[in-house]
């Protein structure tokens, strides 16, 4: 690995100061490191400063409701949201996509936070995060603000924050009203592997039904199906099909990747969709609702 | 070059302080500063589990954790396992169950299941299977890696307290490795 300076700032000052004096190619963010240390071994990243962002005391590792959002600290992992009581209540899809990223030994190390500044497009936490309308709370030269996720990622690791800014939490709405939701995904084996489709769903009581699904283009796609087709219990499998087609007209899977075919991931796609909504329509009813 | 970076830890049970590069990885600085060489180099990329140690008491790879980053934690290595005279439990049910071929893979293993086993202490075969998911065996010896597991969680004293206390021995001063800085 090429050599570079280890800062570890203990205030976010500090840290905004750091990325403003070396500027996006002469420093790096480093939080759990499953992502960057790869790519500085292999040459792709060659920062003079790594700034890691563990012990700056406005950046945490909580899980806590502040108002009307429960507020995930950057720091906090993978392991962590998968073992939340609040989440897997809450947030389901997220315990479940969580508890599937790498290994025990990645996800004891892998933050949320960095797996969205990471962006990639398989990055099993991302459908979750979109389906439950995550806001990224950002800090930098020009004080805080918040994007929501939607409007976080552009394509495979580029994102929308800017120069000099960087992630101190996530953010996600609290449960207005009853709800399911569910994470499912493809993978050429169990155990350790990145998903040729990875999908969550939200099932709302007022119908409304949200899906995302990664691993089909450079982003993961967030679909609404806000005329409450796929949770209408009338509505015949053969409706629900057209309209989860309709819902994926984006999907753009990749020719050149060797982890599945377009084909297969297409045909996949609508597979773990109407799974997914089956799944997620009856822990909405499980959950008392409906 | 850069400066290395005064860093105070505990390996195994003793403190330790150690000058390391900040481009050394916590594998790097196990192995080729402190001389614990049980943890093996071997993907680099995370998805063969070799090089997993416990730090603060989870499995980690230590070839994605930089050694400035265990400054002030506690880490757990192969050698850390049992005691000079007496195996680890697992390390016995290991022996028994001939999880051992090449022996390559077995120190991350040993790490990962002996992480799995402290939190959950009577592991269903599922259990085992995706808690050395992140462990790769290249002699395919997965079917007595997971009976080995299974067999030192069944003997009931595979999650036996090691506190870094009991395993510590001698003085911390007293080490081989040249590049260990003074106390």
């Amino acid at each position: 690995m090429r050599a570079f300076s280890y800062e570890r700032p203990a205030h976010l000052d500090d840290a905004v100061a750091l990325l403003a004096e070396h500027g996006p190619e002469g420093a790096r963010l480093l939080a759990g490191g499953t992502d960057l240390i790869i790519r500085l071994r292999d040459g792709t990243l060659r920062p003079k400063v790594v700034v890691d962002v563990k012990r700056i005391s406005e950046i945490d590792g909580s899980i806590r409701e502040a108002g009307d959002v429960l507020r995930i600290g950057a720091r906090t992992t993978m392991t962590d949201i998968a073992a939340d009581a609040r989440i897997r209540r809450d947030y389901a899809a997220l315990a479940e996509g969580a508890a599937v990223v790498g290994s025990v030994q990645i996800r004891n190390r892998a933050t949320l936070a960095g797996n969205i500044c990471n962006a990639s497009p398989a990055a099993d936490t991302s459908p979750a995060l979109l389906v439950f309308g995550a806001i990224v709370v950002l800090a930098g030269p020009a004080g805080e603000r918040r994007v929501p996720l939607d409007g976080f990622f552009v394509r495979s690791g580029v994102t929308t924050l800017a120069p000099g800014e960087l992630v101190v939490a996530i953010e996600l709405p609290l449960p207005a009203d009853a709800r399911g939701s569910t994470h499912v995904r493809r993978t050429r084996r169990r155990g350790h592997d990145l998903a040729s489709v990875t999908l969550a769903c939200l099932v709302s009581a007022d119908g409304v039904t949200r899906i995302a699904y990664g691993s089909l283009g450079p982003r993961p796609w967030l679909v609404i199906d806000e005329a409450g087709v796929l949770a209408d219990a009338s509505a015949s499998d053969a409706a629900k099909l057209e309209r989860l087609e309709a819902m994926f007209v984006d999907a753009s899977p990749s020719s050149t990747s060797l982890r599945a075919s377009p084909d297969y991931r297409l045909a996949m796609l609508r597979v773990l969709g109407s799974r997914a909504v089956v799944a997620a329509g009856e822990q909405l009813r499980a959950s008392g609702a409906a | 070059m850069t400066d290395a970076v005064r860093i105070e830890l505990s390996v195994n049970g003793r403190r330790r302080t150690v000058d390391v590069e900040p481009h050394h990885t916590l594998l790097d600085m196990l192995r080729d500063d402190l001389a614990l060489t049980g943890t093996k180099e071997c993907c680099l990329v995370g998805e063969c589990g070799a090089c997993s140690v416990l730090v603060d008491g989870a499995a980690v790879d230590s070839c994605l954790m930089l050694g400035v980053e265990a400054d002030g934690l506690e880490i757990t290595t192969v050698e850390g396992l049992g005691h000079h005279d007496r195996l680890d439990p697992l390390q016995a049910a290991f022996l028994e169950t001939g999880a051992v071929q090449c022996g390559f893979c077995i120190p991350g293993q040993l790490i990962a299941a002996r992480a799995m086993l402290s939190l959950n202490p009577s592991p269903t075969r599922a259990d085992v299977e995706e808690g050395l998911a992140g462990n790769l065996c290249r002699c395919a010896g997965y079917e007595q890696i997971i009976e080995a597991v299974l067999a030192a969680a069944r003997d009931g004293n595979a999650t036996e307290p090691r506190t870094p206390e009991a395993r510590s021995t001698g003085d911390p001063a007293a080490t081989p490795d040249a590049r260990v800085a003074p106390q």
